[in-house]
């Protein structure tokens, strides 16, 4: 019988439970700043006019990219895709993304997003004690949904 | 104007789409971190690396996602679009070498008036190790369109 030793029934409370939605704004600059780290040389997302001449209500997401949270100084953890867990093993890597694009995601875009947990796992690694956290993070502008992402956490 | 490159007539089974090879140097990392948003000390400060019983800094795992992103994206562009893009980070990547992102057509068919592209997309380290495998679909335009 295995035994658990990281993963509390006020953690598992979490699994399933929708959080609060957090305001992702998408602007131009953040879209290129990312175009930029990523090696992009496509003027799409660097160029408006280039970008509506393709096709788009103006310079798109970068794969991978869907904005970035507003954050609320006076609400810190607002900004976390994570329920407050605490837990003896601090230590963060992600074990994998997985992002479906339902629609293009421009610049200007203001989305909502809410997250939930949707499975907890604890296993022994070469970092030794792990624990892997599966979130879902859906995306929506107005009542659409226009992306979801399955985000794998690694905490050791 | 970038031209049209692949159109879903030209793709097959099997087949393998352009590489897309990328030196993660420190100063990559500190733009995808300014890029990003994600601030985490592993991925720019040596010190704090070993500290977490790291070998080095490592490269952002989500770096790699979106750089499996930009080789569908330049294999696709202009009039192609991506649906979706997953990966697992099985191996680190250590700063300073080149990422090598890879891909192969796994499946294609049309669906909802669709012209839809599966493919297995990895990220090989310079030794060839796949240190992270994943998969993506792809919309294609047709040469008829």
């Amino acid at each position: 019988m295995t035994q658990s030793t990281l993963i509390t029934d006020e953690m598992r409370s979490y699994i399933g439970r929708e959080s609060e939605p957090v305001t992702v704004e998408v602007d131009k600059t953040a879209c290129r700043m990312f175009a930029r780290a990523v090696g992009y040389t496509d003027p799409v997302f660097y160029d408006e006019e280039e970008a509506k001449r393709r096709g788009y209500r103006s310079i798109p997401a970068p794969p991978g990219f869907l904005g970035h949270p507003v954050y609320n100084p006076a609400r810190p953890q607002a900004g976390s895709y994570l329920p407050p867990f605490r837990t003896t093993v601090t230590r963060n890597l992600n074990g994998g993304t997985d992002i479906e694009y339902f629609d293009d995601i421009c610049a200007g875009d203001v989305l909502t997003m809410t997250s939930k947990v949707v499975d907890l796992q604890e296993r022994e690694g070469r970092l030794g004690k792990m624990l892997i956290i599966v979130s879902e993070m859906t995306y929506r502008r107005g009542d659409q949904v226009v992306a979801k992402m399955r985000g794998t956490l690694i905490r050791y | 104007m970038i031209e049209q490159k692949v159109y879903f007539e030209d793709v097959q089974e099997g087949q393998e789409i352009p590489t897309l090879t990328v030196l993660c140097d420190s100063q990559r990392l500190v733009m995808w971190a300014a890029g990003s948003g994600d601030f985490y000390q592993i991925h720019y400060d040596k010190d704090f690396a070993l500290g977490n019983g790291l070998p080095e800094r490592i490269v952002h795992g989500a770096l790699k996602h979106a750089l499996l992103g930009r080789m569908l994206h330049e294999w696709i562009a202009p009039g192609g679009r991506i649906k979706r893009v997953a990966c697992q980070y099985r191996g680190m990547d250590l700063v300073d070498k080149n990422v090598i992102c890879k891909g192969v057509v796994t499946k294609k068919y049309q669906q909802d008036g669709q012209n839809i592209v599966e493919l297995d997309v990895w990220t090989e380290s310079e030794d060839g190790q796949k240190t992270t495998p994943g998969t993506a679909v792809v919309v294609l335009p047709s040469r008829g369109q």
